[in-house]
């Protein structure tokens, strides 16, 4: 599809699903990401302009059946949230494949920062971040109080499953194996929690996937491994270390406590977190950052998409195995 | 390896502070992220070159006290990893924390030293 097609198609769907009035401006790329494509423009009706966000796959095409329903789960899942008070922008149209623009959803734009180590250090969140960590903990717990009944086109996981899947990789990807991470494994599959409360999980909860504002936490982005499971997970993953953005103590995305995150969780949800739960999550957190790093090498060595980031990354599996390090000395 | 200078390290060493200093600020922002990840790329490399035979021989000497038998370091650390792996060592076992505490430095210190945990652990250390 050329570019030229694409933005004609694009401004046809707007007419098409918003309003026949509706002519299209300011349209830039804002990423483009390996797995993501996501696009800004306006939507002028008789002079009033809407902001809107297209995310779709890199040209609109999934590069599986997998992922093209992936694609749509996420639309579903935002529309779904979104009705049930979740800060999450509103979907206002799904592509059709006539119509031109690729497996794709069009969502309101919500203005805000997204980029960690600014909401971190910058003096204008100054007096925001004092609040953020709670407001993070209450977000999490809206997620968690969606209804799963009829969200059977999410895939359920339990604890033993992530551990199989992260298992597997991690003897696809270490040619020589890490006695840290073996240590990680061990200890997280002598501990496997019961599952005793399932719910909706964002599955990528952390800083770097929420926006703010002076004002606050506005909009929870990235829905891409939503599922279902232990809703304890979202509260863990925002404290990995990977995400603190070099500010280690304060361990909620480096701008906050554990104890305001789970005051905030506590006040919304009524349900009293398990801090020991949540830390066996955040040793899940590392030990998955850290496969999941020296797996990406593997698209530059097999020479799938050759990158000096994409080698790099590979060796950033270390940072993981020193935060397990403190994550199991602490545990003994 | 060549005796004389520039040795293998200065020249690395030419080739970060032109990434850094040279192709970062005049590259447009996806391609000057780029660079500064060859940056540290060469950066890593540079540190493995200087610290890795001290790294493997400590290492070595490390698993050698655990296991109780001579060897090559790249067989000793499978011997470990499946002893691990089939609960033959305990995870609480203070040799093996030791071990496995030190390891995990070694690599951030060669991959990352600006890594807050690997900073925090030298702090710490003194």
């Amino acid at each position: 599809m050329a570019i030229a097609d694409f933005e004609d198609n694009l401004a046809l769907a707007l007419s098409k699903y918003i309003s026949s009035k509706a002519e299209m401006a300011n349209l830039v790329r804002l990423t483009a990401g390996a797995s993501q494509e996501t696009w800004s423009f306006d939507a002028v009706v008789d002079g009033e302009s809407r902001g809107l966000i297209l995310r779709r796959p890199p040209r609109g095409v999934p590069e599986s059946k997998e992922r093209a329903l992936r694609q749509k789960s996420e639309a579903r899942i935002i529309r779904i949230a979104y009705e049930h008070g979740v800060l999450v922008p509103e979907i206002v149209f799904e592509a059709e494949p006539e119509d031109g623009i690729g497996v794709g959803f069009v969502m309101a734009r919500i203005e805000g920062e997204t980029l960690g180590t600014r909401i971190n250090r910058d003096e204008m969140y100054a007096e925001m971040r004092n609040n953020l960590a709670y407001q993070c903990g209450a977000a999490a717990a809206t997620v968690h109080k969606v209804p799963i009944d009829g969200l059977d086109f999410l895939e359920t996981i339990t604890p033993e499953e992530t551990w199989e899947r992260n298992w597997e990789s991690y003897n696809k990807v270490f040619e020589e194996p890490s006695p840290v991470f073996e240590a990680a494994f061990r200890f997280l599959k002598e501990r496997l929690p019961e599952q005793d409360r399932v719910t909706l999980v964002h599955g990528d909860y952390r800083n770097g996937n929420l926006m703010y504002g002076t004002d606050g936490l506005r909009s929870i982005l990235d829905w891409e491994i939503v599922h279902i499971g232990d809703p304890m997970e979202d509260l863990a993953w925002i404290c990995v270390n990977s995400w603190r953005f070099g500010n280690i103590d304060k361990p909620v995305g480096g701008f906050g406590q554990r104890e305001d995150l789970f005051a905030g969780y506590e006040a919304q949800s009524g349900i009293k977190v398990d801090p020991e739960r949540v830390r066996y999550y955040e040793i899940f957190g590392s030990l998955r950052w850290g496969v999941s790093c020296r797996g990406m090498a593997f698209t530059h060595l097999d020479g799938h998409d050759r990158s000096v980031e994409r080698a790099a990354i590979g060796r950033r599996s270390s940072e993981c195995e020193a935060d397990l390090m403190i994550l199991l000395g602490e545990a003994f | 390896m060549r005796p004389d200078r520039p040795s293998v390290d200065e020249l690395l060493e030419a080739v970060e502070e032109f990434l850094r200093d040279h192709a970062m600020p005049n590259l447009p922002g996806h391609l000057s992220f780029h660079a500064r990840v060859a940056a540290n790329v060469v950066g890593i490399a540079r540190r493995e070159f200087a610290q890795s035979d001290q790294i493997e021989a400590d290492q070595s000497a490390r698993l050698e006290a655990i296991l109780g038998h001579e060897g090559e370091l790249r067989a000793l650390n499978r011997e470990l990893c499946d002893n691990i792996r089939e609960g033959r060592i305990a995870l609480d076992d203070s040799a093996l924390m030791d071990h496995l505490q030190k390891f995990a430095i070694e690599e951030i210190g060669v991959d990352n030293p600006r890594y807050s945990t690997y900073k925090k652990a030298m702090e710490e250390a003194g």
